[in-house]
Order: structure tokens, then C-alpha cells, then sequence
């Protein structure tokens, strides 16, 4: 066991990976001679060089191609782009070719291609490079989403992401790539699927995926001293999603809030919603409560940035409503 | 080039023409669904120039206007066909159609219908022959029209940056659907575009096959030699409209009329027929046989195979049988 940062972990995933398998490379801006704007493939440049740690030009569009071309004939690559606003940039080679050529070619041909970007806000980037976008990707047959919440599952997702036969869009968050936690020496995988109870508790189940989770875990703390258990929930894998996880939790604590960092409308919050109604509606006994961004682009101004992302304040507000204590 | 070889062009290219025909026939009696590109007055820009690549070993990569690049890359007539029809039997099982014709047997990579998408793929390919150390090359067969995406310009830059093995033919055939070239583009010869990337380039006439291998020839060298990208552009004309429903009020007849003058099968047949290589007979014979190869071989299996089982509609979205030691799921 030795205690790593977020960031450290994604680039021992990519430094084990690349070591085990010479297709495996890493493409994006500034990943390799700066070692990637988080440090995520630091020092791999070096090691690996130029035909596979590619500092790319600012093509996102194109480079993802690339990426999926070399994919569709056994090259395995991990795509770095720098915020998730720019994947909007990538979205037809991502949506329109990766997650659809499986599909369309009678599954003759697919694309193994992995896709990492940070999406969140963290100290007043704006508007444009605070974006979330993870309902965008979720909503798209043909691809698998997930949201590894700390270095333990960043580094064993990515580990699967890469060896897996299918596009995989890992969804990290720019407050946490230095958050740490202890993982094991030894190699080790985290499967792709299925939501994860990180918490047990009876009362009330807090659903969160990404850097929700956190808001969750404290949330939980704090109602402790009120005298309610709450069960936190992480999403993981946003596509697919693992209904029977929360369906299990659910009916167990027979409460819920779902919490995110997005902007509400055709979410991961009203998804969530929308599950719990299709597979358990009468386990409820409260009305559910959904946490997210206010809906205005996110705004520079720092008072006004807390006020349109959601705190732990407001996660441990919606359970208290929840919990029919106010 | 042997009399032989040439005598096989010739009917190589009217084959696609007639199997293209039939393809409109059948979508006329409706067997055929949705958008149907047919390549017939180009024939000799994919017959050519993969006629000097290696069909089958190389990696070809194109639009929608993709069965002849299938055909001539390698992939079974029948299951083209088979495709068309939505079949079970067809090339992408009847999930793709006429626009995404895939058989990675023949290394024939697939039809795209995002225009300008295919570029990008192609130099994702020819990054993988790299990472693999084979001599095989990717060629990129897109319209002009293909040209005024981002992806072209992206693409392009980095395939000459990092000196990847692909070859861009560009089948300049002057309208992108109904637009002329010259009213969506500033400049009309595509090749001069490239310059500003360092690539080399060249323009030539589509319409004679010589012509064109010749030019592939030094193009497709040049890029197995490990030199880097080259941009080849082919002048040529599509014979019928764009899709299905054109009644082609953008352009002429007259214009029709001379680009019919220069029908890459016309020019080449007669050419073969001059010097004695072939006589009216044998086209006539060919076409027979053709045709009847159409009907009894490649329509028929199409017409008599399976459609594909409605409870196979979630085959194919992912991996059908994953590693669970990757998917999981989490036992919590
Ligand atoms: C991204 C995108 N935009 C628009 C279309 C609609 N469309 C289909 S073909 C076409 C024209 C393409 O012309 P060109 O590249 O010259 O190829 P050609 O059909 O002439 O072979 C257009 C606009 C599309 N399929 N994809
Ligand atoms: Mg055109």
C-alpha cells in the first residue's frame, strides 16, 4: 500500500499498460514533453517517446479520429483531451464513428479506444472551461462512461478502460486529480461496471457519481450527528448504468437524493429519477431530491460560481427535505 | 502492362458499372432502402488507382459512394449485394447498408456518411501500419466537396508531421450534391490546397485509366517508400445524380453531354479495340456474362438470404462477450 495522488494513479495506469502492451499509446495536447496538463502521462515521454506519447496540435476532432482509425486495427489508445468544453470539438469522430462502427459493421469492426478528460468546475474558469457533459456521452449507445471518484478506481478503470474492446470515455474532475488515497503495490483492475455502496447506512441513500460522491460522503457525516444513516451511493459507470444497484439500495433505505455538479435538465439526476420510478416506485416513502448547477453558464465571479454549483450545504439541505426535517 | 491485365480492367469496370445499374433497379423495385450513391463515371479513379496499391493488404477507406472501392478492394459481390438488401448475409450484416459497406477480411475498412470524417480514420489506419512496421499503406478515397471540412485541413497537417503512410485521392467530380465546385470553393484545383502542409500533390484526368495509373503508381510509392502522405486528385464526373432523388437542375446536359465523351469505360474500351487487344465481341460477351453472373450469382443470394433476426437487434452495440475481469460488474 502506499498512499498516491489521482493523478499519480492515471499515469501508473498508462505507465503499466504502455509497459505490458506495445500498442498502447497516449495521444492529446501537451502530454508529452510537459507530461500532460495535470501530469497524467508525466515522465512517459521520455520512456515511451514520440510514436507513443503524442503531443498532438489542437485538432481535437481529428486527433480522436486518428485515435479510432489506429483503434479499428489493433492499436490501443488513450486520448487525452484538456477539458471536457473541447470535446465538444470531437464529438462526430467520438459519437458518430467510435460509438457506431461496431454497430454498423455488423460488429466486424470495432474501436478500442479509451477517452480521458476532466469536466467540472474548479476556482473560477468560467463558462468555458467548466463544462460537465457527462449526460452528453451517457446518452449515446455504442460507448461506456465512467467517473472513477478516486485514485483506487482511476488507476484499475483506466487499467480496464484500455483492455476493454470497447470505446471508453473516463470522466475525471479537475478538484480532484490531487486528492489522495492509499492503493495496493501490486497490480490490480477495477471492472468498468457497477455501482459501488461506499458507504452503508438504513435511513436515506445519497446517490452521486464523480466529484458528487464527496459532496455525498459528507453529507453522510453530517447527518450522522442528526441521527440519520445514510447510504452513499457511487454511480461509477454511467453507461451503463447498474439498476439493480440502486434498485437494492432504494428498497432498503426507501429514500433517495441524487446529487451532480450538471445542470438538471435531461440529466444523470432525472435519469436516476427515472429508474427509481421504473424499478421501485412503491419502495419510496418520501419524495426523491435532485441536487445540480443552477441553470446559467457558469459564471467567473467566485460568490457567484458557489452559488451556481451545488456544496455539501446544499446535498445535506436536500437530504434534510428529504428527511422531512424541514 | 499485359493485354491480359488490361483486358481484365476493362471488364473489372464494367462489372461495377452493371452491378451499380442493378443496384438502381433494385432499389427502384424497392428492395433497396434508404440512400443508394452509385460511383458509375469514376470507375476508373478506384479501378486504377487500387489496381497499383496492394487490394486486399492495403487499407482502403471511403464515403458513402462505396461499393466499387469494396469491390475492387477485395469484398464478395454477393455480400455487397446482400448488404443493400438489409440481409443477414450482407458485408455489415445488414446493420450498415449501401453507406457502410465493412470487410476487414479484404482490409476494406468501411463507408462513411459524415463527409470529411473518412480523413482522419485513414491516418488513424496508417498509424497503426506504423506502429505494426508493415510496408502496407492507407488510402483515403473522399468527393471534393470532402474538402472544406476542418477534418481535411486537421488531418493533413498531421499525417505530414508525422510522416504517415496514407494516400488522399481525392475524386474531384465538381459538385458536392448540387453545389458546383466553384460556388463553395475558392480555389478548383484541390491539389494547390495541400501545399500549404508539405505534401506533395498532383492533379490528373480520372476518366483514363491509363492516366491514372500512371499517376497512383508514383503516388502509391512514394508513400509505401515511407516518404510521408501524398494527395492524388482525380477529374472526373458521376453519371447519374447524387442519390436516388436528383433531378440534377444543377448542371447541363450539354455539360452532360461532354463529360459522356470522356466515360472512362468508352476511352478505355476503345483504346483496347484499336490496338486489336479486344473486339466489339468480347464486350458484348462480357457483358452477357456479366449480367448473368449478376442475376443468377450475386441478386439472387441476396434475394434468398435471411434478414436479420429482430431479436438480434443488441447484437453488436459492445463487446458481446466481454472480459469480465474488465466489465465486472463490481460485486458490492
Ligand atoms: C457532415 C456532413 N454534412 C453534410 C452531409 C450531406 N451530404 C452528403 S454527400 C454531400 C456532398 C459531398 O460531396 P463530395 O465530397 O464532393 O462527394 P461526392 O458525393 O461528389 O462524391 C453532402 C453535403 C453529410 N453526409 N455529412
Ligand atoms: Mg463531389
Amino acid at each position: 500500500m502506499a498512499e498516491i495522488a489521482y493523478w499519480e494513479a492515471i499515469q501508473r495506469a498508462h505507465d503499466e499498460e504502455m509497459a505490458n502492451d506495445p500498442m498502447v499509446i497516449a495521444m492529446g495536447e501537451d502530454i508529452g514533453v510537459v507530461g500532460g496538463t495535470y501530469k497524467a502521462t508525466f515522465g512517459l515521454h521520455e520512456k515511451y517517446g514520440d510514436e507513443r506519447v503524442i503531443d498532438t496540435p489542437i485538432s481535437e476532432n481529428s486527433y480522436t479520429g486518428i485515435g479510432i482509425g489506429a483503434s479499428m486495427i489493433g492499436v490501443r489508445p488513450i486520448i487525452e483531451i484538456m477539458s471536457i468544453n473541447f470535446a465538444l470539438l470531437a464529438l462526430d469522430t467520438l459519437i458518430n464513428a467510435a460509438a457506431k462502427i461496431r454497430y454498423m459493421s455488423g460488429g466486424r469492426v470495432h474501436c478500442p479506444i479509451v477517452m480521458r478528460t476532466p469536466g467540472g468546475t474548479a476556482h473560477q474558469l468560467a463558462a468555458q472551461h467548466s463544462a460537465r457533459l457527462a449526460r452528453m456521452f451517457m446518452s449515446t449507445s455504442g460507448l461506456r462512461v465512467v467517473t472513477p471518484r478516486s485514485p483506487l478506481d482511476a488507476y484499475g478503470m483506466l487499467k480496464s478502460a484500455v483492455r476493454c474492446n470497447d470505446p471508453v470515455i473516463i470522466i475525471e474532475h479537475e478538484r480532484m486529480y490531487n486528492m489522495k488515497e492509499d492503493i495496493p503495490d501490486k497490480e490490480f483492475f477495477r471492472p468498468l461496471e457497477g455501482a459501488e455502496i461506499v458507504r452503508k447506512g438504513t435511513d436515506i441513500t445519497l446517490i452521486g457519481y464523480n466529484y458528487s460522491v464527496h459532496l455525498c460522503l459528507e453529507t453522510a457525516k453530517r447527518l450522522e450527528s442528526d441521527g440519520v444513516s445514510a447510504e452513499v451511493l457511487d454511480l461509477r459507470s454511467l453507461k451503463p448504468l447498474d439498476r439493480e444497484t440502486i434498485r437494492r439500495s432504494v428498497e432498503k433505505t426507501h429514500r433517495f437524493l441524487i446529487a451532480e455538479e450538471d445542470e438538471a435538465a435531461v440529466g444523470v439526476g432525472s435519469e436516476i429519477m427515472a429508474v427509481v420510478t421504473e424499478e421501485c416506485f412503491y419502495a419510496l416513502d418520501a419524495q426523491p431530491v435532485r441536487i445540480h448547477a443552477a441553470d446559467v453558464p457558469v459564471p467567473f465571479n467566485r460568490e457567484l460560481e458557489k452559488a451556481a454549483i451545488p456544496d455539501v450545504d446544499d446535498v445535506y439541505q436536500g437530504a434534510l427535505k428529504v428527511m422531512g426535517k424541514i | 502492362m499485359e493485354t491480359s491485365d488490361q483486358k481484365r480492367l476493362l471488364r473489372e469496370m464494367i462489372f461495377y458499372r452493371r452491378f451499380e445499374d442493378r443496384t438502381f433497379e433494385a432499389y427502384m423495385e424497392r428492395k433497396v432502402g434508404g440512400f443508394l450513391h452509385l460511383y458509375s463515371g469514376q470507375e476508373a479513379v478506384a479501378t486504377g488507382v487500387l489496381e497499383m496499391a496492394r487490394p486486399g493488404s492495403d487499407y482502403v477507406i471511403t464515403g458513402y459512394r462505396d461499393h466499387v472501392h469494396a469491390l475492387k478492394a477485395g469484398a464478395p459481390a454477393k455480400e455487397i449485394m446482400a448488404e443493400l438488401y438489409g440481409k443477414e448475409t450482407g458485408s455489415s450484416k445488414g446493420r450498415g447498408g449501401s453507406m457502410h459497406i465493412f470487410d476487414p477480411t479484404v482490409n476494406f475498412m468501411g463507408g462513411y456518411a459524415l463527409v470529411g470524417q473518412p480523413f482522419p480514420l485513414a491516418a488513424g489506419l496508417a498509424k497503426g501500419i506504423k506502429m505494426k512496421g508493415t510496408d502496407q499503406i492507407a488510402i483515403c478515397f473522399l468527393g471534393d466537396g470532402a474538402n472544406n471540412q476542418g477534418t481535411f485541413h486537421e488531418t493533413l497537417n498531421m499525417a505530414s508531421v508525422w510522416k504517415l503512410p496514407v494516400l488522399f485521392v481525392c475524386e474531384n467530380n465538381l459538385y458536392a450534391i448540387g453545389t458546383a465546385i466553384d460556388r463553395s470553393t475558392a480555389v478548383r484545383d484541390q491539389y494547390k490546397r495541400v501545399a500549404a502542409y508539405n505534401i506533395p500533390s498532383s492533379q490528373h484526368d480520372g476518366q483514363d485509366i491509363d492516366i491514372v495509373m500512371e499517376a497512383a503508381k508514383k503516388a502509391v510509392d512514394h508513400v509505401r517508400s515511407g516518404k510521408g502522405p501524398y494527395f492524388l486528385e482525380l477529374m472526373t464526373y458521376r453519371n447519374r445524380g447524387h442519390s436516388m432523388s436528383d433531378a440534377k437542375g444543377y448542371r447541363t446536359r450539354e455539360e452532360e453531354a461532354e463529360w459522356a465523351k470522356r466515360d472512362p469505360i468508352l476511352i478505355y474500351s476503345e483504346r483496347l479495340k484499336k490496338a486489336g487487344t479486344i473486339s466489339d465481341d468480347d464486350v458484348k460477351n462480357w457483358e452477357k456474362e456479366i449480367d448473368k453472373e449478376i442475376e443468377d450469382d450475386i441478386v439472387k443470394f441476396a434475394e434468398e438470404s435471411p434478414e436479420p433476426r429482430v431479436e438480434d437487434l443488441g447484437k453488436y452495440v459492445l463487446d458481446d462477450n466481454p472480459d469480465p475481469r474488465w466489465i465486472g460488474p463490481l460485486q458490492s
